[in-house]
């Protein structure tokens, strides 16, 4: 049963974005974006001294858009879900499943899909930009696998909020917080090459591991693989906790 | 044309079309006295809206004239302006700023003297029962708060012609009356009105005249008595004691005229093409079906009948999108 | 006072209310910008190894950069509202007021100002207090208030016009991707001559805010380089200018009052 309703909210979404080329269009086209401002723009900073990665910086600049696009994908399905409140569709979920938790599920697998559509897009164009892969088949899966975990993660933190919210207004608290543990990790530079306050909070934060992951894979020099994963697949089961505590709120809302 | 009275309105063969859809004006004339109540009534998507903003200058009308308070609408808009005040269809306020900020930004940008904005202001707030909210963003006013706002904002620099877009739609009971009240009171003081609504009481109530629109033309114009009378058929009305009588009531009720839309449930109803005296026949009719009833009324024509003698159509129900509401917003028209 | 001047004042003053009313249109105006110098500024430090980098101190470089940002939020503000008020029916209200439509513009700009006034103080209070350096001293610091100002109202023309053209909030906060692509397109994280790859060089090189971040920082790590400035104020007058024009061309058919 909770299947069923998962599918039937994930055919709803995913129909929404592929009809409606507005809403998902910028979930394409701001990744993409910033990978070429990024790569492009800041390819000079691996030339300074001890910036010594072997793919090359537009490799290691994709990988931040990976996961950057992953988180967002996730927060932007919150923004669907917080509408869906607003607009009163949601309490036709409520009304009509009997298992609640596929509601969640549901939203879940629209944002993978609408990730997928989108890492099929930035990987072709970075290809053909040049980028360099240094990783195998096993190394980019883990890559990729990386990326769906964070996209799960970034999802049920947005589907707590909004479903706490149940309005629009939640956009910025669910952006926020996700945009400042994304640029509070090594997006420029490898970790060893910061200083200062920004190295400390770096090293502490845990989306350093998925990038340092992520760019080992890529370049085919696995690193932290373990410690990597082990955050990936705990932080979307701390953060199931908080969808589903959300959920109940918007239940006894009515 | 002669030169209407300077608190008077005047349009001939007005007209407004829109790119692509049917013309939402299609030609009306019409003649507001001086002091007058004029209740222009129609369905959804009638013309009304569109008629209100070309007298009012916010939308230039396709052909036609008209001249409101002396001044043609086209060649003298800003002279129409200043004699002019208008609640149109949206309350049109700004949710951070107070009453009295809007008061006294609405009394500025009409010229009013520094020294008589601050009276004027706490003058037409206590008139409409706002005195206690004036300090309060507008955004934590109920819908009848912004409406009165609205009305008080309209009449801020003493307008001698008063253009109101369904002013009671979506409000309360209580509301509403108040609202009725302020507009009678308005009229009283020479105050020539023209009222836009798709409630039949509130044109019944207010107007002193009533102009009824379908499909962007006017299809009868009069004093609500005076439409009534023409039309001149009562609507009888039985309720059965069974309810699952129903069907045999209206077969009994079929030979003496039209079916009515407005019926109690459970019950029938005929507009009576012999008018009262039929009432005796009826009687007899449900009598000898063997028709136990429950209720049996007689009621007056209403407007509604007026409005189905002219079009067919039952105002009720009868509204449609206003022609043309795209190219309306096009052009910053909400 | 002439009527004029009083539409004008009012207008203004209900811009300059509402602005202070919605915090949060202030605060991440404030706040965003500040956190990215402060990660950029870490981020980034190894930049100035690089040869030809013109300061050794990344931060005063990248302080340059929160104005622009600042111009961007003051394009969504001013047009968000307009739009609103086209939404709400508001703007129909000023419509039959003996109203003229420049001075509506020109009152929608006064929140603008105020909101620019505010952002340029807070970038450059706190990114000195950060250590950045001012090279051209106090003078300096007037004239990137001054610079800083130009710039927001500049843009927020571009905001007005974009909220009579389209009447609708949304389609004014769908413009935002674009004029963040026009910040991220150009010298905003490295010096023209640093940029490597050609079509990005090339891209940054035509592009207006380049030269309006080279004009602050100018005032920043040289000095007084009255060539810089000048093409900084000129690029802000012309976008000021384009902006208006095409501004009060669409407030006529917005406003199609006879």
């Amino acid at each position: 049963m909770s299947r069923k309703v998962a599918l039937a909210v994930a055919w709803r979404s995913i129909h929404i974005f592929l009809t409606n080329p507005a809403f998902l269009a910028p979930g394409i086209l701001f990744p993409l974006f910033f990978f070429t401002a990024f790569a492009g723009g800041l390819s000079a900073i691996s030339s300074a001294p001890g910036f010594d990665f072997p793919s090359g910086y537009t490799a290691f600049q994709f990988v931040f858009v990976l996961l950057q696009s992953a988180a967002f994908g996730g927060v932007f399905t919150g923004f669907g879900i917080a509408r869906d409140f607003e607009t009163g569709f949601a309490q036709r979920y409520l009304l009509a499943a009997r298992d609640r938790r596929g509601i969640v599920a549901g939203y879940a697998l629209a944002a993978l899909a609408r990730a997928l559509i989108t890492w099929t897009v930035l990987t072709a164009v970075a290809l053909v930009a040049g980028m360099q892969v240094g990783g195998d088949g096993v190394e980019l899966l883990g890559l990729y696998g990386l990326a769906v975990l964070v996209n799960l993660t970034a999802t049920l933190w947005a589907a707590g909020v909004a479903m706490r919210v149940r309005s629009i207004q939640g956009g910025p608290l669910m952006q926020f917080p996700v945009f400042l543990i994304l640029f509070l990790a090594p997006v420029y530079v490898p970790l060893d090459l910061l200083s200062g306050w920004i190295h400390a909070v770096a090293s502490v934060n845990p989306v350093t591991a998925l990038l340092e992951a992520g760019r080992g894979f890529i370049s085919g020099d696995p690193t932290v693989v373990a410690l990597a994963f082990a955050i990936a697949v705990a932080l979307p089961l701390l953060f199931s906790l908080w969808a589903r505590g959300g959920l109940r709120r918007a239940e006894a809302a009515g | 044309m002669e030169q209407a009275d300077k608190a008077g309105i005047e349009a001939e063969g007005l007209v407004r079309e829109f790119k692509n859809g049917p013309r939402a004006v299609d030609g009306i004339d019409l003649r507001v006295a001086p002091g007058e109540i004029y209740g222009f009534l129609g369905p959804n998507g009638a013309g009304k809206s569109t008629t209100v903003l070309m007298l009012t200058t916010l939308l230039p009308p396709t052909a036609g004239t008209a001249r409101v308070a002396g001044f043609d609408i086209v060649r003298e808009g800003g002279e129409v302006r200043g004699a002019i005040g208008a609640a149109l269809q949206e309350a049109a306020l700004d949710p951070l700023l107070t009453g009295r900020e809007h008061m006294r930004l609405q009394t500025a940008l009409h010229g009013l003297p520094k020294a008589e904005r601050g009276e004027r202001s706490v003058e037409l707030l206590a008139r409409v029962g706002l005195s206690e909210a004036a300090d309060r963003k507008v955004g934590q006013y109920s819908g009848g708060m912004k409406r009165r706002l609205d009305l008080a904002l309209a009449l801020a620099h003493r307008p001698r012609i008063l253009f109101l877009d369904e002013p009671t739609t979506g409000l309360d009971i209580q509301s509403r009356t108040a609202l009725w009240d302020e507009v009678a009171g308005l009229a009283k003081e020479g105050v020539t009105v023209f009222l836009t609504t798709q409630y039949l009481e509130e044109a019944d109530a207010l107007a002193d005249r009533v102009g009824i629109i379908d499909h962007g033309k006017i299809v009868a114009e009069g004093t609500p008595a005076e439409l009534k009378a023409e039309i001149g058929r009562p609507t009888v009305e039985a309720v059965p004691h069974d309810l699952d009588d129903q069907a045999r009531v209206a077969e009994a009720l079929r030979p003496f005229g039209e079916e009515s839309g407005a019926t109690k449930r459970g019950g029938a109803a005929v507009r009576l093409e012999g008018g009262e005296s039929q009432l005796a026949d009826v009687v007899r009719a449900l009598d000898a079906a063997g028709l136990a009833i429950e209720q049996l009324q007689l009621h007056a024509p209403s407007l509604d009948d007026v409005f189905l003698a002219k079009t067919g159509r039952s105002l009720e129900g009868a509204g449609e999108g206003e022609p043309g509401s795209e190219e309306m917003e096009a052009v910053g028209v909400p | 006072m002439s009527a004029h001047t009083t539409q004008v004042g009012q207008l203004a003053r209900r811009s300059v209310l509402r602005t202070l009313r919605q915090p949060g249109q202030i605060v991440p105006a404030l706040i965003f910008p500040l956190f990215l110098l402060a990660v950029n500024s870490g981020g980034l430090k190894d930049a100035t190894n690089l040869p030809g980098f013109p300061t050794s101190s990344y931060l005063t470089f990248a302080l340059a950069v929160p104005f622009m940002q600042g111009a961007l939020f003051s394009v969504m503000n001013a047009g968000t509202d307009l739009a609103r008020d086209i939404e709400t029916g508001f703007l129909n209200r000023l419509a039959l007021t003996p109203l003229r439509g420049a001075a509506l513009l020109g009152g929608l700009l006064a929140g603008a100002i105020v909101l620019g006034l505010v952002q340029a103080a807070t970038y450059l209070l706190v990114g000195l207090l950060a250590g950045a350096e001012l090279a051209a001293g106090v003078g300096g610091a007037l004239v990137i208030v001054v610079l800083s100002v130009s710039i927001t109202v500049a843009f927020g023309t571009l905001g007005l016009f974009v909220a009579l053209r389209s009447g609708t909030a949304e389609a004014v906060q769908g413009m935002f991707p674009l004029f963040f692509v026009l910040l991220f397109l150009s010298s905003m994280a490295l010096p023209l001559e640093l940029l490597q790859t050609d079509w990005f060089h090339t891209v940054a090189s035509i592009n207006p805010v380049s030269y309006l971040l080279q004009a602050f920082r100018s005032l920043l790590i040289e000095g007084w380089n009255l060539g810089e400035l000048a093409l900084g104020f000129a690029i802000a007058a012309a976008i000021g200018a384009i902006g208006m024009t095409a501004a009060t061309a669409a407030l006529k058919t917005r406003l199609v009052r006879t």
